[in-house]
């Protein structure tokens, strides 16, 4: 039964990996990086590791690739071109050539335990407690420095995606109030000093419409 | 099952996570391969945790899960920095740095 499992979740969790790296519009990449994560969190509880599995699902699973879902609805599907340098070819096959590594490495091992099932199981093992109780004795110090990275992740994040004036430049403003409308009528850009484009004349003047021309017409005099 | 084969999923999907970030272009997708890396390796670290009978793996493998956290929303607000600027989103055009 657990050999079943295991191939299940194994497939499963290598074939979403897998959809990961080929599929070519990054949404279905990230749906591919979910039921992969999910397999991986199958797997997780095959190793009687309950908490994280529980973490893998609720914290990756949910939280994180739902952030990575808004990010691709906000950039949109990037057209992304093949071919290129030569590490597009070079790639996979340094990729083949760890893997035939590691697992050479792995199946040779003279570690006795991996050939075993593992160690004798105790009830409990793996529970919120055990881990719990681990993370604020032994394992103090990194689960602070831990909580401060998340902090600098946050805070750096905010800096990073928040809309800077300096950079780029306020096309939105200037297209708001350039919307052509005729003189001394109060408009924003009259407020702001801004003329340019400005000498609509109203319709039922009659008369030509004038170019728009940048320069601000000479009975204009300011304030 | 035995702890070589878990120990020989986690190898694949690293390559596999690996042969991603060394082809694809896309910084989103390349970001969502370390995610393969990283999760690859709190595979290997949960196995050996159950292999010694020990939760220490478990708990390094839950702050692996932070650190990945971390790296998520530091290179998502680079790429939508990226996209603000109206930069091409294609880490071959990125580069200034001559990474």
């Amino acid at each position: 039964m657990s050999a079943v499992l295991f191939f299940i979740a194994a497939i499963g969790a290598l074939g979403g990996a897998i959809a990961v790296v080929t599929l070519r519009n990054p949404f279905y990449a990230v749906l591919a990086l979910v039921t992969h994560l999910v397999m991986l969190a199958a797997l997780f509880l095959l190793l009687h590791a309950e908490f994280v599995a529980a973490a893998q699902v609720i914290v990756y699973a949910g939280a994180v690739m739902v952030l990575y879902v808004f990010v691709v609805a906000y950039v949109g599907e990037v057209e992304e071109l093949a071919g290129g340098s030569a590490l597009r070819i070079l790639g996979p096959l340094m990729a083949l050539a760890l893997a035939t590594v590691l697992c050479i490495a792995m199946l040779g091992s003279g570690l006795a335990g991996i050939k075993t099932k593992g160690a004798h199981y105790v009830l409990g093992f793996g529970t919120p407690r055990h881990i719990g109780t681990l993370l604020l004795t032994k394992y103090l110090f990194p689960f602070e420095l831990a909580s401060i990275l998340l902090l600098a992740a946050a805070v750096g994040a905010v800096m990073l995606a928040r809309r800077r004036r300096g950079l780029e430049p306020d096309e939105e403003i200037l297209r708001r109030i350039r919307v052509p409308r005729p003189a001394y009528t109060g408009t924003m850009a009259e407020a702001a000093g801004e003329r340019t484009g400005e000498a609509v004349p109203q319709l039922q003047n009659g008369g030509p419409r004038p170019v728009a021309s940048g320069a601000a017409a000479p009975d204009e005099g300011g304030w | 099952m035995a702890i070589g084969w878990y120990l020989v999923v986690s190898a694949l999907i690293f390559c596999t996570g690996a042969a991603g970030v060394l082809t694809r272009r896309n910084p989103l997708v390349i970001l969502l391969c370390l995610e393969l890396m990283l999760n690859a390796g709190n595979l290997a670290l949960i196995a050996f945790s159950r292999m010694w009978g020990s939760e220490d793996g478990q708990v390094f493998a839950l702050i692996v899960m932070v650190v990945a956290a971390c790296e998520v929303v530091i290179g998502l607000g680079l790429i939508v920095a990226i996209y603000r600027r109206r930069l091409p989103i294609d880490v071959d055009e990125l580069s200034e740095l001559q990474g």
